[in-house]
């Protein structure tokens, strides 16, 4: 008899997620899919609001990311009110920089020192009471407090640009609302030790060390955990630096031949659909001229680092280098390598944060810009977790008639799928029971995509992971949760 | 008022969820109420939801009092004592003061006093503003946060503990 198993709610992710594996009579994995459980809400809740209200009120989406998608629609709405993404203030733009690699910089360094340091530092397959950031904490103490740090040096940045934590209000159409003090420049780059910026730089390389010294020694694991081959897509800038706030659209096949030729995002949808499958609330986005079946990709900073061509911050164009050297120069498909991306990036931000500390233009300048309106605009940046488009369309009494929102969760839906379909195929084949193990290895596959769920979602995440399963008939034969 | 405690009043929530914003509007009628009043052994803050970082900022009080909507206790408000646990439910948005508390004493070997101001509400969709029956729960919240900061040792002396 065939069987179904379920796996709901992934710990330490965003959002509720639940795993359905489905057996065949000799228990061989057939089907597995990645399900979300809450429904699409927010394009709905913002029509009719005065467009202006859109960059706070986006915030509310969950309060995880609150940065990436206030800037997102910031920029949406700089078209909308007739200033192009380019045409912004040396000022505005600047200040925007700043508030988007602080975000950054605490997401990946939260994402890595507390979600997944206790994968590497006790092991995938460690006990899951101790495979933990409680155990991080009591056995890797000034890791932890690093983590700790590097987390709150990124959100004094975010509260100093955006204007306060709670639904910030920096960045408005056309512009930002406020410069840096020469209190708060000074302070981000020679304050009280620990939280200045050099100390910063120096964890974002030692966090690097910690990743490349488990590599070595778990080299297996790393390159052949759910790894797999794909299409990546993601903004670069124009001379193809990795970009995480403006640029063109790329994307690369396997092989890393272009496919997506630095197209501007304003007319995204000539090349992306969304596909809709009815098991699951969230779509499914692909690349309209390869189809259905061939046009997905990654996104994130696996894709990120795949799409570019260098980076402009010279310590992490060196750890680049090595990456690339690691796959000669082609696409890096290795899932668990988006650890290994994650905190070049880390470094990346660090990097950019001091450039743009140093930069006399966040103390003073010209704040905001005005043009010609117009009804409609896309926003997009890269959010930690991946390409994040805002599409927004109003009406003459200047209200949302229409909005639609790609988040980078959602962008990385297919690929999360294809990752638990690996896991589970490799470690449920021939079972009946879900072990300690497989719960592990599938939770591993989906966080190091470090997805959110909730925002993916629109709704309000309780979060959570169970894996069921089921047999050939759909009774469940198993229920795990984490 | 024992002056010479330090007490911190931590709200989180989404304010954009409705109900769910109880924990920083209250923290945000306290910080008028103590600057009013010149109290200056009381601090506030607020966010989303507690992160790790938070471990880091609650080590520098004596008394840490974090309020958040709740639609667990049948009561309109709640506070209840808060121990460390290193009970891992980790998750981004739910993290919860037991979980700060730990995390604080093992990073910084200190541990504040904590406690939890559960707040009943109701809504929790899209949207700004506090339900009619949560606004009556968070005038109750403040009034009695209010005699909490003027004389903490009376009114937390006998504060169950959370299981």
């Amino acid at each position: 008899m065939g069987q179904k198993i379920t796996i709901e709610p992934v710990t330490r992710v965003e959002g509720h997620g639940k795993v359905t594996i489905h057996l065949d009579d000799e228990n061989n994995v057939v089907q597995t899919r990645l399900h979300i459980v809450e429904f699409r809400g927010f394009e709905r809740f913002i029509q009719g609001r005065p467009y202006w209200e859109v960059p706070v009120l986006v915030q509310r989406l969950c309060g995880i990311c609150p940065v990436s998608h206030h800037l997102a629609s910031a920029k949406a709405f700089d078209v909308i009110v007739g200033v192009g993404p380019e045409d912004l203030t040396p000022t505005a733009e600047k200040m925007r920089r700043l508030m988007h690699y602080g975000q950054f910089f605490q997401s990946h360094a939260l994402h890595f020192f507390h979600l997944a340091s206790p994968d590497l530092l006790f092991g995938i397959d460690a006990d899951p009471t101790r495979r933990n950031v409680v155990s991080v904490a009591e056995e890797f103490k000034e890791l932890a407090i690093q983590g700790v740090m590097m987390r709150k040096y990124g959100q004094e940045i975010i509260q100093a640009t955006a204007g306060k934590k709670i639904h910030g209000t920096g960045a408005i159409p056309g512009g930002i609302n406020k410069h840096l003090t020469i209190e708060e420049k000074m302070k981000f780059l020679i304050g009280k030790d620990p939280l200045n910026i050099d100390q910063m730089i120096e964890w974002s390389i030692g966090a690097l060390d910690l990743f490349k010294d488990y590599h070595k020694k778990n080299s297996d694991f790393i390159d052949n955990f759910a790894a797999f081959p794909s299409s990546h897509m993601s903004l670069v800038r124009k001379d193809g630096a990795l970009d995480i706030y403006h640029g063109v659209l790329r994307a690369v096949d396997t092989e890393g031949k272009k496919i997506l030729h630095d197209v501007d995002y304003q007319d995204y949808l000539d090349y992306i659909a969304e596909e809709v499958r009815p098991w699951s609330y969230m779509k499914f986005p692909y690349l309209r001229f390869l189809g259905k079946e061939e046009g997905w990709y990654r996104v994130g900073p696996l894709a990120r680092l795949n799409t570019c061509d260098f980076i402009s911050t010279p310590l992490a164009q060196n750890a680049f280098e090595e990456y690339k050297s690691y796959t000669n120069g082609k696409p890096n498909h290795m899932t668990m390598h988006t650890h290994w991306a994650r905190l070049i990036e880390t470094l990346h931000a660090a990097e950019m944060m001091k450039e743009l500390l140093e930069d006399p233009d966040i103390l003073e300048g010209e704040l905001i810009k005005k043009g010609r309106k117009t009804i409609e605009g896309v926003g997009l940046i890269e959010a930690p977790r991946g390409t994040l488009f805002h599409h927004y369309r109003i009406n003459q009494n200047d209200q949302i008639e229409m909005a639609n929102l790609i988040v980078s969760t959602t962008n990385n839906n297919e690929p999360m799928n294809k990752a638990v379909e690996l896991v589970a195929k490799e470690r449920m084949n021939g079972q009946e029971k879900i072990s300690e193990s497989m719960l592990n290895a599938v939770e591993t596959a989906i966080r190091a995509y470090d997805p959110c769920l909730s925002c993916a979602t629109h709704a309000l995440g309780k979060m959570p992971l169970q894996i069921s399963l089921y047999d050939s008939r759909d009774n469940l034969i198993d229920l795990v949760e984490s | 008022m024992e002056a010479e405690i330090k007490i911190l009043l931590f709200g989180y929530g989404n304010p954009g969820r409705k109900d769910d914003g109880l924990g920083p509007v209250l923290t945000g009628l306290v910080e008028k109420w103590i600057l009013k009043e010149k109290i200056n052994n009381v601090f506030v803050d607020s966010n989303y939801q507690l992160n790790i970082e938070d471990a880091f900022t609650i080590r520098d009080y004596d008394i840490v009092i974090f309020a958040d909507a709740t639609v667990e206790t049948t009561e309109d408000i709640k506070l209840t004592r808060i121990l460390p646990s290193d009970k891992v439910n980790f998750t981004m948005h739910a993290v919860h003061p037991a979980f700060i508390l730990d995390l604080c004493q093992k990073l910084y070997d200190y541990a504040p006093e904590v406690y939890l101001l559960h707040i009943k509400g109701y809504e929790f969709e899209l949207n700004e503003g506090l339900s009619d029956q949560a606004s009556l729960n968070l005038k109750k919240a403040f009034v009695f946060i209010q005699k909490v900061i003027q004389e903490p040792i009376r009114y937390l002396e006998s504060i169950e503990t959370e299981r």
